[in-house]
């Protein structure tokens, strides 16, 4: 039992880490992108190959996944975010697909057995859930201020302008290409690195993994916390991850078919767009410079 | 075998091919045409359009010997197969699309999302993750003309894709409703002040669509099989053929389709691309039709760049 809640929250920190970049791309710049199984898949193999293959450090493999997703993010940006309407989804769904397709061909078997993480000497073993726990929740707490800090910068605000109205965006000034395109490239990036710490946990990498489900998954996560809202969207993989892991947790796994879940997620989708799109916790409100006033305001009030 | 006939071969599989992803094409096209979004479940009411074909087809047929009963037989579970995907699509249309045509851009496409992974595995859930082989409903012996090697079942694809490219055609084209709906992808708004029932369009379009995916879906299925996953990639494809075609035109979804047929059955050995990697041609031309004319072969030129 304890031990699923375990896998739980290791589970649910990896898919955070994909959620935040995925909110960056759908919740901060509105741009529907589909293909977060295949940067998964190419940061799962980079940690696999560098690790195991050119025998290198796991931590180097970070910068190398979420260089290489990035690289292939701005390559298959650049001709569809140039476009008005929704060709990147189209286009995404189909390098996802593409992505596990050269996996498949290339390295049909996956790859086993891949050297433990090591930090200061202390080395990550699989059983010792809780060192994993930690590993990964700190970084889903970097990533979180990073791209809260993102947010609140200049380029998060011009992310945000193109969201709401693109022509607006564009009449002062904003070059919306190029924020359609860093957003996406940091987006890929962080999906990347969450394939890194997969592979960190599972130690094994298998092509079949990475299916167009991943993507739905960690979409569902960000539509469920709530689009653009960095807290809400670790929320919604929490309970994503409850869902997905629930029939193994209450025993119940011969009751509840396996594509029980996938409906459930196709589900949430569906009844969260018409009932509640802005999520479980909402969309975080603009809040630059005015949340201190407000308060201070509040106070006033009461002390009149 | 001279290297001609081979490519004159390759052709006639790409024409078969290319035929039913017109017909999935045209769905796509319309339903864009109209509400300017991409309906990601179409790809899946194919493969339920696929599934009730086979098995009304079975029960009907059983096991009879192929000929003129097992024929008919065919087109009624096709008949049966498009209303039942007909209404389908309008009932999906009205749960989860309808609800949305005044939210953000990205709702709509979402929930279709959504749709299209209920679609999906419950078929997988009620039917099982096996494929099945979708029988064939004549003797399937090949007809050499020349070198080059026609099954009748290639010549059926032909013949039902083109009878219901010409029954579209007309519908659009000549009859009222027809005209409404042009009218409607013109422009909304005035064509609603002009006193065309809106949402009595959007219904019909869907319910068209959906019917043109379900023949698509049960042609398809001679070559591909039927099982719960098919809808993705041959969606996948019949959407990047009406970019090919100018997403949004009717006649374009249809030389679209065929166009992108043909470049996949020529493309991969031509290029030399192993066959499980022929998915890969569709999407390169995608991003080539992206890159030098987004707004396909029949596309008005008017570029939305912003």
């Amino acid at each position: 039992m304890l031990n699923f809640f375990q896998l739980i929250l290791i589970y649910a920190g990896v898919y955070a880490i994909m959620a935040i970049g995925q909110n960056c791309i759908t919740g901060y710049t509105g741009m529907l992108s589909l293909c977060h199984a295949g940067f998964f898949c190419v940061g799962s193999y980079a940690t696999a190959i560098i690790c195991k293959v050119l025998g290198f450090s796991f931590w180097l493999s970070l910068p190398v996944a979420a260089i290489i997703s990035g690289v292939i993010g701005f390559l298959i940006g650049v001709p569809t975010l140039r476009l008005k309407g929704d060709y990147l989804c189209i286009a995404t769904l189909g390098l996802g697909e593409i992505i596990r397709n050269v996996a498949t061909n290339l390295n049909p078997v996956g790859i086993s057995q891949i050297p433990r993480v090591e930090l200061f000497g202390y080395v990550f073993m699989s059983r010792n859930k809780w060192a994993f726990i930690i590993l990964i929740w700190a970084f889903v707490l970097i990533f979180y201020l990073l791209f809260q800090r993102l947010l609140h910068s200049r380029i998060g605000r011009a992310m945000t302008a193109v969201r709401e109205d693109e022509v607006a965006a564009a009449s002062n000034g904003i070059d919306v290409t190029k924020y359609k395109i860093v957003s996406f490239v940091l987006g890929a990036a962080v999906g990347g690195i969450a394939g890194c710490f997969q592979t960190a946990y599972t130690l094994t990498v298998s092509p079949a993994s990475y299916t167009f489900m991943v993507s739905v998954m960690v979409l569902c996560t960000v539509v469920l916390g709530g689009m653009g809202n960095g807290k809400a969207v670790i929320l919604g993989a929490v309970i994503i991850q409850f869902i997905s892991y629930f029939p193994q947790l209450t025993g119940l796994t011969n009751v509840i078919p396996a594509q029980a879940k996938q409906m459930i997620f196709g589900l949430i989708l569906v009844v969260m767009m018409v009932w509640r799109p802005q999520g479980i916790l909402g969309r975080d409100k603009f809040r630059y410079g005015c949340e201190k006033k407000r308060l201070f305001g509040k106070k006033k009030e009461g002390a009149v | 075998m001279g290297t001609f006939t081979l490519y004159m071969q390759y052709i006639v599989n790409g024409i078969t091919l290319g035929a039913i992803y017109s017909l999935i094409a045209l769905g796509y096209t319309m339903v864009y045409g109209i509400l300017k979004f991409i309906n990601f479940a179409h790809g899946d009411v194919l493969m339920v359009g696929a599934f009730v074909g086979l098995l009304v087809y079975e029960a009907l047929a059983g096991a009879a010997e192929p000929g003129m009963w097992t024929i008919f037989c065919f087109f009624i579970a096709m008949v049966i197969s498009m209303a039942f995907c007909a209404f389908l699509g309008m009932f999906i249309e009205r749960v989860a699309y309808k609800p949305l045509r005044n939210a953000n851009r990205l709702a709509p496409l979402l929930s279709a999302i959504g749709v299209s992974f209920i679609l999906s595995n419950g078929a997988a859930w009620i039917f099982g993750t096996t494929s099945r082989r979708f029988p064939y409903p004549f003797e399937n012996e090949p007809i050499h003309i020349g070198g080059v090697t026609i099954t009748p079942h290639q010549i059926l694809v032909i013949i039902v894709s083109v009878a219901m490219m010409v029954l579209l055609a007309f519908f659009v084209n000549k009859t009222r409703m027809g005209k409404a709906m042009r009218a409607t992808s013109l422009d909304q708004p005035t064509s609603m002040l002009m006193g065309i029932n809106v949402n009595r369009v959007i219904s019909l379009t869907f319910a068209i669509g959906s019917a043109l995916a379900a023949v698509g879906g049960m042609l398809a299925a001679f070559d591909f099989r039927v099982y719960p996953s098919m809808g993705t990639m041959t969606g996948l494809k019949a959407f990047v053929a009406a970019v090919i075609g100018g997403i949004g035109n009717i006649q374009g979804a249809m030389i679209g389709g065929v166009l992108l047929g043909i470049l996949e059955a020529v493309g991969a050995p031509l290029l030399h691309i192993p066959n499980g990697m022929r998915d890969t041609v569709a999407f390169a031309v995608l991003i080539i039709i992206l890159l030098v004319k987004p707004d396909g072969i029949l596309g008005k030129n008017e570029r939305e760049k912003v």
